[in-house]
């Protein structure tokens, strides 16, 4: 999902020296055309595109957890279907993204341990609790949605299996963004109760779903070089005005209102205004002070120590084989 | 989630990749004994689901977060199937029977229900529990009743798939390391009490001769395969006495009272409200 | 969604850890009468897992009808750095598009 870590890279770029391979790797980038794993690329590209990806792909991987918690109680069997479907989507986008960032040369044991040790950073959204069914949807409709905005211009990013990655995330996940304004809307034309909960849920997912862009403009160090790389589009804050203009009027199809008192269109710029932030929250949340923090890493943590005796067991049967002929493999085994 | 081609006003035909929704759209009527055949059956699958989509954000690898969310998914695909169908014998949704039936009126088989233990014992339910199913499903494919027959006929295809999962994980566990081996014989061996009860026949399966599959005749083929994992996988065979039955009777383990009060409690809490 | 390289280990990573599970490279047929096409990559402890979780990861959306999978390091690529000279030979041959030649505009079937 989005990449909302301000971490800020001091690197000044490495525009400065300019070897051959330098203008050549300067002249790939001005034609918008891409760089593939094999090519020479500065260091200093390679490294914000791992952190990019990694983080992505970590993001991916944690937010499986608010969500999942719901599959076992999912108010119907048709939603339990969906919500199965959503968070394996999930785990598999966040392959596509570890199979992206293992092409610049870090393998994923590695990506995984900067993650289970707290080295790596992912989106503080999933920091939050899903406290009620309602959150499914709004986590669907807000936070994916905020995801997509962010993500469909990184289909054209100028690293070339990112933007394949996310080519086949984005369409992949029009699905999750539908589905969860799907289940706002059968609880807003439902009971009052129904009702109560998905306003509630709006209003805890709204300012962090916004903050998901990242800091302000002003605040966003390292954006400005990777725009130049073109491995980042748009601004933070243009993507959040874009958003904001796409979910004041599927707020109204709701029924629902956005918990923000600033919210109102401004004729001049031809957008909708809104009110400031919350972002020591926001810092705070992203420092490992979040409500969820702890529980999340606990959870991942726990599902890779527990796992270790299957990998092993699976490698060593491997290691076995590998000195016997290549079984053929039939599918069915038993027939 | 239909593969295109099915036509819910028609009759329910075999051959088609057959949807609750198809089923509830086409206006059939169950007769009483065969809907409470296609709940028990649907009750096998739902718990299974429940039980094994615990695992997704926990299985030991992403990899295998995907497999096992895919079978889950068959799995429901399945219970959402056979429910709508014994649905509809007394205007019931699937979700009524999911939802608003008490614990004793399941009559799910006690395999199903057992806690979730590590991930040898999930491939060791996963494994006999699919085995059955296959030859089930495979006898079901020839039922008398079409729309019984349809469901199998698309669930056969999917759990031919389960089984091979499970085997090839049951072979990477038993050959695999020495603790590998020793999770999947105790697995095996913590599953091994329930098997009697899948292949028990009763009064019912008796009166729908044709429509039902007699249990009992499914037995022979699953020992045969069973063996077969067994000695490629280097396991043993469990001998462990079996364990009392009654899942079809209503009588269950304290365990599923459990699965039912998570699984239920959001929709209790909002009776008659639609999601 | 077509990857000419695409295992293309980095520099770096001769000096990284050993994976546990390798690295397989997923090709997908999409349906029949196309070729199979890169379509991105997975861990698996050996080809008989790869090519099901392939199975389960690339193709949950009726996307394929057969895969492959290809141990990532099996994969031999061109020297990226030598780019130019591979590739070269092939521009100023424009003889060998049907585009290069003209004169039988309007005249059909040619």
């Amino acid at each position: 999902m989005a990449d909302s870590s301000p971490q800020a890279s001091t690197d000044p770029g490495t525009t400065a020296t300019s070897s051959p391979e330098q203008e050549q790797f300067d002249r790939i980038i001005e034609q918008d055309s891409r760089i593939e794993p094999r090519d020479w690329m500065p260091d200093a590209y390679r490294k914000a595109l791992t952190r990019q990806i990694s983080q992505h792909a970590h993001s991916e991987i944690i937010g499986m957890q608010p969500e999942g918690n719901w599959i076992s109680r999912a108010p119907s069997l048709k939603r339990k279907a969906i919500l199965i479907a959503k968070v394996q989507d999930e785990a598999g986008h966040g392959l596509y993204l570890y199979s992206a960032a293992e092409t610049l040369g870090t393998p994923r044991s590695v990506l995984n341990d900067q993650l289970l040790t707290g080295k790596a950073k992912y989106s503080s959204i999933f920091n939050y609790p899903a406290r009620s069914w309602a959150d499914v949807g709004a986590i669907g409709w807000l936070v994916d949605g905020a995801a997509i905005q962010n993500q469909v211009p990184l289909c054209r990013c100028s690293y070339g299996p990112y933007g394949r990655a996310m080519v086949r995330v984005c369409k992949e996940e029009s699905f999750h963004q539908r589905q969860g304004w799907e289940i706002l809307h059968s609880l807003a034309n439902g009971t009052p109760a129904q009702k109560q909960m998905a306003q509630d849920a709006v209003n805890r997912f709204y300012g962090p779903a916004l903050q998901m862009f990242g800091p302000p403009d002003g605040d966003s160090p390292n954006s400005q070089q990777s725009m130049q790389w073109k491995i980042k589009r748009f601004s933070n804050d243009e993507l959040r005005q874009r958003f904001v203009d796409m979910i004041v009027p599927q707020a109204e199809a709701l029924g629902l209102t956005l918990p923000d008192p600033d919210l109102r269109w401004n004729e001049e710029r031809g957008h909708y205004d809104y009110g400031d932030l919350d972002w020591d929250e926001f810092k705070a949340v992203l420092s490992g002070n979040g409500p969820c923090n702890a529980q999340r890493m606990a959870h991942r943590i726990r599902a890779h120590e527990e796992g270790a005796w299957v990998r092993e067991a699976a490698a060593a049967h491997a290691r076995k084989q590998a000195d016997v002929e290549t079984k053929e493999s039939t599918l069915l085994r038993h027939a | 989630m239909t593969a295109g081609g099915f036509d819910s006003a028609t009759r329910i035909s075999v051959g088609q990749a057959l949807t609750a929704e198809d089923i509830a759209a086409a206006g059939l009527h169950a007769d009483e004994d065969v809907a409470r055949y296609a709940t028990r059956l649907g009750d096998d699958a739902l718990i299974l689901s429940q039980r094994l989509s615990w695992w997704i954000s926990r299985a030991p690898e992403l990899e295998e977060d995907i497999a096992l969310g895919n079978i889950a998914l068959d799995l429901l695909g399945h219970a959402r199937s056979l429910l709508t169908y014994a649905g509809t014998a007394g205007g019931k949704t699937e979700d009524d029977l999911a939802y608003f039936r008490d614990e004793d009126d399941f009559t799910c088989v006690h395999l199903v229900q057992l806690d979730p233990g590590d991930f040898g014992h999930t491939i060791a339910r996963q494994l006999v529990y699919s085995l059955y199913a296959y030859e089930l499903y495979t006898a079901l494919s020839h039922s008398d009743d079409p729309t019984l027959a349809a469901i199998a006929q698309k669930a056969v295809k999917e759990v031919e798939y389960h089984v091979d999962h499970a085997w090839q994980w049951a072979m990477r566990l038993g050959d695999g390391t020495e603790e590998s081996h020793r999770r999947m014989q105790a697995g095996l061996d913590q599953v091994w009490p329930f098997v009697d009860e899948l292949f028990e026949d009763d009064d019912l399966t008796d009166r729908l001769k044709g429509v039902a599959v007699q249990p009992s005749s499914l037995r022979p083929a699953f020992d045969d395969a069973i063996r077969r994992v067994l000695a490629e996988s280097t396991l043993e065979l469990p001998s462990v006495p079996q364990a009392r039955t009654g899942g079809r009777r209503g009588e269950h383990r304290e365990s599923l009272g459990f699965v039912l009060a998570e699984m239920q409690s959001l929709a209790r809490m909002h009776p008659g409200a639609s999601w | 969604m077509t990857d000419t390289t695409p295992a293309a280990p980095s520099p770096q990573q001769g000096d990284a850890p050993q994976e546990l599970w390798p690295l397989w490279e997923v090709f997908v047929r999409a349906s029949r009468g196309l070729s199979h096409v890169h379509a991105g990559s997975l861990h698996a402890p050996d080809a008989t897992m790869a090519v099901r979780n392939a199975r389960d990861l690339y193709t949950r959306r009726n996307e394929g009808v057969s895969v492959w999978v290809v141990p990532a390091d099996a994969i031999t690529t061109s020297d990226p750095d030598a780019k130019g000279a591979f590739f070269e030979s092939p521009k100023g041959k424009t003889y060998r598009h049907a585009t290069y030649y003209t004169k039988s505009e309007g005249v059909k079937h040619l």
